[in-house]
């Protein structure tokens, strides 16, 4: 199974995505859903970095992308705070614009542009996220 | 990420080419924000070049728009969107925040 481990932080996001765009492709994916994974990919790892790893350095993240079946499954495994996408406010995207919110959306698109978003917190082996995209 | 600025009588265009993530938003902030600075609040964001954007950058929009649009004192518009970043724009509930153009002559000459 691919895996990888990369530093958490933001310069690197061009690499995940990447790798998340070589499996997608290998596994018969086209462009526009591959922009997709790609983009909810950059999603979970941004907030990762920015919430579950807020104020450390020198840390992690470990992800797997795999084709199993006719579905693309990746997991982001990381040692931070536990940061649960279930438990983010959904932005309301009819909200003016004086009053749309600027966080939430990240995980709004990981929820639209995936079929599955799980997420298990473990302080012990870290926390888990996994994304399901089904083959069209 | 690249960007290139020119400067109108009436309007600022920013072109704005290659990946803006959560790695290359800020730099595009401060872009925006810095004509804001100068005073200069109608701008337009051409983004023919442009081949990523996460919502690292919808957030850098939402903020420069915001600023722009006070006190009826500007807007920011988008030129030449490509389709699959106006598709994930469409996704997040953007595109009604901004009008858009089909290419940054039409979008300079709005203004």
């Amino acid at each position: 199974m691919p895996i990888s481990t990369f530093p958490a932080r933001f310069e690197f996001l061009d690499e995940i995505r990447d790798f998340v765009a070589r499996v997608a492709h290998e596994g018969g994916f086209t462009e526009k859903a591959i922009y997709s994974l790609q983009l909810a990919a950059d999603e979970a790892a941004s907030n990762i970095i920015e919430h579950a790893y807020e104020g450390i350095l020198n840390a992690s993240l470990q992800v797997t992308c795999d084709m199993q079946n006719d579905e693309l499954v990746i997991t982001m495994r990381d040692t931070g705070k536990p940061f649960d996408p279930s438990l983010v406010k959904q932005p309301n995207l009819k909200a003016h614009l004086s009053k749309r919110q600027i966080g939430g959306l990240g995980v709004y698109l990981m929820r639209k542009l995936m079929d599955e978003v799980r997420y298990e917190a473990d302080t012990r082996t870290g926390n888990l996220l996994t994304m399901i995209k089904r083959r069209g | 990420m690249e960007i290139t600025a020119q400067e109108f009588k009436n309007c600022n265009l920013f072109k704005v080419q290659g990946r803006v993530d959560s790695a290359t938003a800020p730099e595009f902030s401060k872009v925006l924000e810095k004509a804001n600075h100068d005073g200069r609040f109608k701008l337009v964001v051409d983004m023919s070049g442009l081949e990523y954007m996460s919502s690292a950058g919808f957030r850098a929009l939402l903020a420069a728009q915001r600023n722009c649009k006070r006190f009826n004192r500007g807007e920011l518009v988008l030129a030449s969107i490509p389709a699959r970043i106006r598709e994930a724009l469409e996704l997040a509930g953007f595109t009604e925040l901004f009008k858009t153009y089909n290419d940054s002559l039409e979008a300079v000459g709005s203004f």
